[in-house]
């Protein structure tokens, strides 16, 4: 699948993916600024599906030090994020 | 090792034997080799043997010479022949050499207290004519079931709850607190079971039916030192101690006219009791394994490597994926509570193994790593706390990765994300359930699945409040160690691993386990042990590891702990998903069943069909799912009884 660099439909990817992935279809509620270790919506393995997952689908290589809460915790950080790799901004 | 099951008229009118004869069935598979029945009034009882001790003399439903005391008994009383004795220079005639008959004279002579003498894993029921009552015990750390439940006219007890469901007064219907329970602790918290009105009896606890009423005690409660009374003991001393219980344990353990097998797991615990009985019973000690095909959960180089040193004459079965969904049901049939882990699945061929080897029992490890400090889960909280003293501390969160070596999701970790999935906070440092908070919420996690219906049953919070409520008197005043084994021994042991993993798996074939280390006295022994002599530092079962120096291979003592797991939703998936897991997860039975949301279910399946699906979190869910689905199926619906197991193939590892 192309990967595109607009910011509103990585948003409504990764929250399709968080959604189905680990809240299994039941995500109405969940706000994309909100963090998803606080809603303990992410465990030890889900930040390596996420990771897993945008690397797939964007193409991009997610860094050690780069495995943050500050780029992948919560849905907005998640596609601000891979906007940037895909500008090549990170 | 047997079955047991009774009747109790609180009507006045007779107790039933065609009732008695129908509830008896289907134990069988807990006492193939003869069975009895005892109608006396009001009053039945019902018994399905596998012949042990006293081969000739031990047939039950027994009772007194005077036929005013009868019983019905499942277990071993390890320490019959001095309480024999004991009696007999009290004025005792026995008839018999069987445990059983010691059972009934104790009562006699020392009434309701007779079980505080006793040193083994029972459940029986004694119907005393005299008195018109019941007397019912269960063993003090809950090795052998004992259930009960009461209709408008009746009392009814068993060794498994299908001898109850199949009395026309006791509908089956799953109690949502008690699956709310699972889906936390991965028990239910006694009395309760997963069905409605069908209770346990609490382990280390005796109950009285007596003119209508039922009387519950406990006889006896596992309690630690206060911290204060840890002082600084010789550690040497303590190893030899400890050996010298173990082995007395054992040596109790090893009375039987059969032969006695041992199960060997490559770790410590088993290694150390098989080499007991080596040095017991001598020659020609046959031993006995699981081996997994997956190299992931597979040991069998250590099996190996113990069997050679001890010197035992081993066999091995190996379980494959296929396997594990190919048993699934019936090990559900035998577990009679949805689990969370298909751990017991394996357990089930290995008696299978046991059985067809020619053995009807066998010594185990069981108990060594909740009484002596094996558990990772101690030494996780450990390190918890310690960083909770530093909460700023950035290198503090990395002794976390050296915990689960195991386990790659972790390893893989930046200190940042592992400071948050082990997160302490303040609250949490004052909680007494420390130790227990990260698996207990990531359990109730797996409630996301609960349909709204059933969600809007259960009060959040309700199970945490329940445990608190059965916290026992003093647990504030013992270490946060001893806290935490407490919570593993009271809870888990009896609730899970001596039940779904251990009686249930074993009895399905036949095999009666028994557990040195579950002797009171080493339990008791080990209670008042300073916890950094059971951990010292981070080194799981330090005392142990100490005593066992020189009577088990040394790289089994020096290997890490490797927990037991088995492979858990990836059997289902690894192929062609069989044909009762489509079924049971299919939208249709969900929702006709009731108790969890099909699409998101649904949801859970796609990912585990697209090979997403690694984390603990989405394999508990999977197998509890798919376990309660078939815990309705058997026992609710009853579309269909469980496949027959005498039709096993053996695969063989490669």
């Amino acid at each position: 699948m192309q990967a595109t660099s607009n910011t509103a439909a990585v948003t409504d990817d990764i929250r399709q993916f968080v959604i189905e992935n680990f809240l299994f279809g039941k995500g109405e509620n969940l706000q994309n600024g909100e963090s998803l270790l606080d809603r303990g919506v992410i465990d030890s393995t889900g930040v390596l599906e996420l990771i897993q997952y945008i690397e797939d689908r964007y193409g991009i290589k997610v860094e050690d030090e780069e495995a943050i809460p500050q780029n992948l915790d919560g849905v907005n950080n998640v596609a601000s994020y891979v906007c940037k790799k895909l500008n090549h901004v990170v | 090792m047997c079955g047991i099951c009774g009747i109790l008229k609180l009507d006045s009118t007779h107790a039933d034997p065609h009732q008695l004869d129908r509830m008896i069935a289907p134990l069988r598979h807990r006492g193939p080799d003869a069975s009895g029945i005892h109608v006396a009034g009001v009053a039945g009882l019902a018994h399905a043997r596998l012949s042990i001790i006293d081969l000739q003399g031990g047939a039950q439903p027994m009772s007194t010479t005077d036929a005013r005391l009868w019983i019905t008994f499942n277990g071993e009383i390890f320490n019959f022949v001095e309480l024999r004795e004991e009696l007999v220079r009290k004025g005792h005639c026995f008839a018999t050499r069987s445990d059983t008959e010691v059972i009934l004279h104790a009562y006699r002579e020392y009434g309701e207290d007779c079980v505080n003498h006793f040193n083994g894993q029972w459940a029986f029921a004694i119907w005393d004519t005299t008195r018109q009552k019941m007397f019912l015990s269960r063993d003090r750390l809950g090795v052998r079931p004992l259930f009960y439940t009461r209709t408008r006219d009746s009392f009814l007890f068993s060794s498994e709850i299908k001898a109850l469901l199949i009395c026309p007064k006791v509908t089956a219907e799953i109690d949502l607190h008690g699956l709310d329970q699972i889906f936390t602790f991965w028990s239910t918290l006694p009395p309760r079971t997963v069905f409605k009105d069908i209770f346990q009896l609490p382990p280390g606890s005796s109950m009285v039916v007596e003119s209508g009423n039922i009387r519950v005690w406990k006889y006896w409660s596992l309690e630690y030192a206060p911290v204060e009374e840890h002082g600084q003991l010789d550690e040497g001393r303590l190893a030899e101690e400890l050996l010298s219980l173990l082995s007395e344990a054992t040596r109790i353990r090893l009375r039987s006219d059969v032969p006695v097998g041992a199960y060997l797991s490559g770790g410590i615990d088993s290694t150390v009791t098989t080499a007991l009985v080596k040095k017991l019973a001598g020659d020609r000690l046959r031993s006995f394994s699981v081996s997994f095909e997956d190299a992931e959960f597979d040991e069998s180089s250590y099996q190996q490597e113990a069997s050679s040193f001890i010197g035992t004459q081993h066999t091995n079965v190996c379980c494959s994926y296929a396997d594990i969904a190919r048993v699934f049901p019936q090990v559900i049939w035998h577990t009679e509570q949805p689990i969370l882990r298909t751990a017991p699945a394996p357990m089930f061929l290995l008696s299978n193994l046991v059985r067809e080897s020619g053995f009807k029992v066998v010594l185990t490890g069981e108990g060594a790593d909740e009484m002596l400090g094996g558990y990772d889960i101690f030494k996780e909280a450990k390190i918890r706390r310690f960083w909770g003293r530093n909460l700023e501390s950035t290198w503090r969160p990395l002794l976390l990765k050296r915990l689960y070596p195991y386990m790659e999701n972790i390893q893989r970790q930046s200190p940042v994300y592992l400071k948050s999935f082990f997160r302490v906070t303040p609250d949490d440092l004052v909680s007494p359930f420390f130790s227990h908070l990260p698996r207990w919420e990531l359990t109730a996690k797996l409630k996301v699945f609960f349909s709204d219906d059933v969600r809007s049953q259960i009060l959040p919070g309700e199970a945490f409040a329940a445990i608190e409520r059965a916290l026992p008197e003093g647990y504030l005043t013992w270490s946060t160690f001893n806290q935490a084994e407490y919570l593993e021994s009271a809870h888990l042991l009896p609730g899970y691993i001596l039940s779904s993993q251990g009686d249930r798996m074993a009895m399905a074939h036949s095999v009666e386990g028994r557990y040195p280390f579950l002797d009171y006295r080493v339990v008791e022994f080990a209670a008042k042990l300073p916890p950094n002599l059971k951990m010292k530092v981070l080194d799981q079962k330090h005392l142990l590891k100490l005593a066992s120096n020189g009577l088990i291979p040394a790289s089994i003592r020096q290997r890490p702990k490797q927990p037991y797991r088995a492979p858990d939703g990836k059997s289902f998936f690894t192929w062609a998903m069989p044909e009762y897991v489509n079924e049971l997860l299919s939208s249709r039975v969900l929702q006709q069943n009731g108790i969890f949301d099909a699409s998101a279910v649904s949801a859970l399946v796609n990912k585990f069909k697209a090979g997403r699906a690694n984390g603990v979190k989405d394999n508990m869910a999977l197998i509890g799912i798919l376990s309660t689905q078939i815990v309705i199926d058997h026992f609710i619906n009853q579309s269909k009884g469980p496949q027959d197991a005498s039709n096993f193939e053996h695969s063989s590892c490669h």
